[in-house]
């Protein structure tokens, strides 16, 4: 008892020393005069390589601005859904959260939440190119991508060469020619994960984007009209291919990604000879086969243009992953970080360990896998890439969507239902 | 001579006994107050919340400001989804109450003879129920995907042709997740059974035997009624938990194909978590609340009462 005022005041001493030795020597760097801070960053890297990276990025970060102290909260990606709005509503939101852009952010930014970052990245921001475009609302940046894909279909190169498919088909007539040539050859031509429904609606996007003009496309996701010709041609043409009945048995209730008889797992072990998903199939595939690699047999090849489509050629459709401010996010500290994440260093990192496509010129030859640089060479040449539709609508209307498009794959619904169904949740709140 | 000795020691007595009576309801309060307190905290107040919010359209972002009163109610009612998702519920209290009865009634009957290996037996109906929904669920995805154990069980004992798509079928899927569902709480049902009937008095069986009565008359006039009051409290589990039917069908199936699964549970979840309209689905929480609620008040009242004496009731409300 009684030292221990003694110690106390040893303690106190021992702060208050550090402190004037923290200012003295804070006083020599010029981003370090600014007040000290601390951003907290909510980001949905649970594991992969990314863990590592992101380790070294807020270290790095902190070394280069020392008044700058990042606290990072790893989520499980499922969890970002309820926690975020949740979050944004409190007093103390994270300064810097993932975000996938479109009608997600336009949500956030009605209601205040996100911090418009647009004067903080201008000196930087055309570094990265067109990927910028679906994380602004109005034509103002209030977040920033770090990684952006395009979908494209992933094959079995041998089962098409068995099949009898020279070359990956890159119009809509020769796609559904080589799936009736599957078909002969007593394989499983497509795989889909439509229990969890996005799947299906890669393949109704993506049909839109060929069908649609870049105008029909961009004002649907503002005015959420749908009344042009396009949206009704996308369902039918749609039609063309279930009328195929192109899907493993069961497809109803596959998932995409959990399992070896998920459609990912059926690519992977040679039980189909395509899917269509995200730049992120490899790697979900090679955890799904049995030695843990990514098949050799693997090829890609973007979506097949359909003949007499609206949609400029080379059209894409894709999204990424990216990180947004909170409107009390302390500034400029949390656009310098968003700065760091786009940073050339980072991004090569970024693609040389797999954990993403980087967006920023000039970090392209830091991809080292071969079917990864083929997605990135259609993405960096591509004059338009369209968000995916469920995330560049308002949530609402996002699922939706993706229900009414599900309920065409099960036979349940015609492809004018699903334009009325679409049309129908635009107008509700 | 009791009045006049009443009134004088009641005068003598009436201060203390206001006193004491004080007392008594400060005891009351003080013992109470906490649980009050909870109570209303985690249940009365959110319930209320809900009920406000649930005349709001918003999207859980930004303040409630978008007014509009019973719309998601009218919405919800009115839209084809959801009134799929409460027929749904609805199936599933009918096929609880007319397949599981009789089946754990038939088994509890069973169990409940000197057979060889009875607790074993007891023990293997009762595991089921003890494993988590989840757990359930995953277990059945494995079995009844395509070329899984079902079908190949099937195949090999040459009943090929019954082979189905179990979950991709949409005319069959909500019909293969109630066999689950009975597969994993008929357990349950038996248990509570088997203590009934141990709670039946040998006496009344040896009685009527006596007299008589054969044993399919023993089981119609003495089993059954005695089995009364546990039967009614086994329906009024069942058909409060096929109404909120949530965990399997999530993971199992997602409420689909084309909602073809979809319970008004599920269907609150898609609306709320995945399509952020927290409002309306806060609505459809709070009808789901109300259907519950007023069930839940009628079977006391129409149901239960008689069984009042029991005390079971009271513990189950």
């Amino acid at each position: 008892m009684k030292n221990r005022p003694t110690t106390m005041w040893k303690l106190l001493a021992l702060a208050a020393v550090l402190a004037v030795a923290a200012t003295i020597s804070s006083s020599a760097g010029v981003a370090a005069r600014e007040q000290s801070v601390t951003l907290v960053w909510w980001h949905n890297v649970t594991q992969g390589p990314g863990v590592k990276l992101y380790k070294d990025i807020a270290s790095e970060f902190q070394k280069k601005y020392p008044n700058v102290t990042i606290k990072a909260v790893p989520l499980q990606n499922e969890q970002f859904k309820t926690k975020i709005p949740i979050a944004l509503q409190s007093d103390s939101p994270p300064d810097v959260f993932q975000s996938w852009g479109g009608g997600g952010l336009v949500d956030q930014q009605k209601a205040g939440k996100v911090a418009n970052v647009t004067k903080y990245v201008a000196p930087w921001i055309k570094s990265i190119g067109g990927s910028a475009a679906g994380w602004q609302v109005s034509g103002k940046q209030y977040a920033t991508p770090y990684s952006v894909g395009v979908v494209g279909f992933w094959y079995n190169k041998q089962l098409f060469r068995q099949a009898g498919i020279p070359s990956a088909p890159t119009t809509w007539p020769q796609f559904l020619a080589a799936i009736s040539k599957l078909k002969d050859a007593g394989v499983a031509p497509i795989a889909i994960g439509s229990k969890d429904e996005w799947p299906d609606a890669f393949y109704w996007d993506y049909l839109a984007v060929k069908l649609c003009s870049k105008r029909v496309m961009q004002q649907s996701a503002v005015t959420y009209n749908f009344r042009d010709a396009c949206w009704l041609k996308t369902g039918k043409v749609l039609q063309q291919l279930l009328d195929l009945e192109p899907f493993q048995d069961g497809f109803l209730a596959t998932p995409a990604q959990q399992g070896a008889s998920s459609s990912a797992g059926l690519l992977a072990n040679g039980k189909a000879a395509m899917e269509l998903q995200g730049h992120w199939n490899p790697g979900v595939m090679q955890s799904l086969t049995p030695a843990n690699k990514v098949p050799s047999f693997l090829g890609w090849f973007p979506f097949p243009d359909v003949p007499g489509g609206k949609g400029i050629k080379g059209s894409l459709l894709g999204g990424g992953d990216g990180y947004a401010c909170s409107w009390n996010a302390p500034q400029p500290a949390c656009a310098q970080f968003l700065g760091y994440i786009d940073s050339l260093s980072v991004q090569r990192r970024i693609g040389s360990t797999g954990f993403g496509l980087p967006v920023r010129k000039g970090s392209e030859s830091s991809v080292k896998d071969p079917n990864l640089r083929t997605v990135l060479k259609f993405r960096s040449s591509s004059p338009f890439i369209q968000l995916y539709l469920d995330q560049a609508y308002s949530a609402a209307i996002g699922q939706a969507l993706n229900g009414a498009i599900a309920k065409q794959f099960a036979g349940k619904a015609t492809p004018a239902q699903v334009v009325q169904e679409i049309a129908k949740a635009a107008k509700k709140k | 001579v009791t009045s006049l000795d009443g009134t004088t020691a009641g005068r003598a007595k009436a201060q203390p006994a206001v006193v004491r009576l004080r007392r008594k309801w400060l005891e009351i309060g003080l013992f109470l107050a906490p649980a009050v307190a909870l109570y209303v905290i985690f249940l009365i107040v959110p319930v209320v919340q809900a009920v406000r919010y649930s005349t709001y359209a918003w999207n859980g972002l930004g303040d409630l400001s978008d007014y509009v009163g019973f719309g998601n109610y009218r919405e919800a009612f009115g839209d084809p989804a959801f009134r799929q998702a409460m027929g749904h519920n609805g199936i599933l209290v009918a096929l609880s109450l007319v397949f599981q009865l009789p089946l754990a009634l038939g088994a509890a009957l069973l169990l409940n003879r000197p057979l060889r290996g009875r607790s074993l037996l007891r023990l293997l109906f009762f595991t089921p129920y003890v494993l988590s929904e989840a757990i359930t669920a995953v277990i059945f995805l494995q079995i009844l995907q395509p070329d899984g154990l079902a079908d190949e069980f099937l195949r090999s004992i040459g009943l090929g042709d019954l082979v189905q798509l179990w979950l991709a079928d949409p005319d069959l899927v909500f019909y293969t997740l109630f066999v689950v569902i009975t597969w994993k709480y008929i357990g349950f049902a038996i248990i509570l059974f088997l203590a009934g009937l141990q709670g039946i008095p040998r006496e009344l069986h040896d009685a009527a035997a006596m007299d008589g009565a054969s044993s399919w008359t023993n089981l119609r006039y003495v089993t059954l009624p005695l089995l009364g009051p546990t039967i009614r409290i086994w329906a009024f589990l069942a058909i409060i938990g096929s109404i909120q039917l949530f965990d399997i069908v999530w993971i199992m199936t997602l409420g689909g194909p084309a909602g073809a699964s979809s319970t008004m549970a599920t269907y609150m979840v898609d609306q709320g978590v995945n399509s952020y309209r927290i409002g309306y689905a806060t609505s459809v929480a709070v009808i789901l609340f109300g259907i519950c609620f007023v069930f839940s008040i009628l079977y006391q009242i129409f149901v239960l009462r008689r069984d009042v004496a029991g005390g079971t009731a009271r513990m189950a409300g």
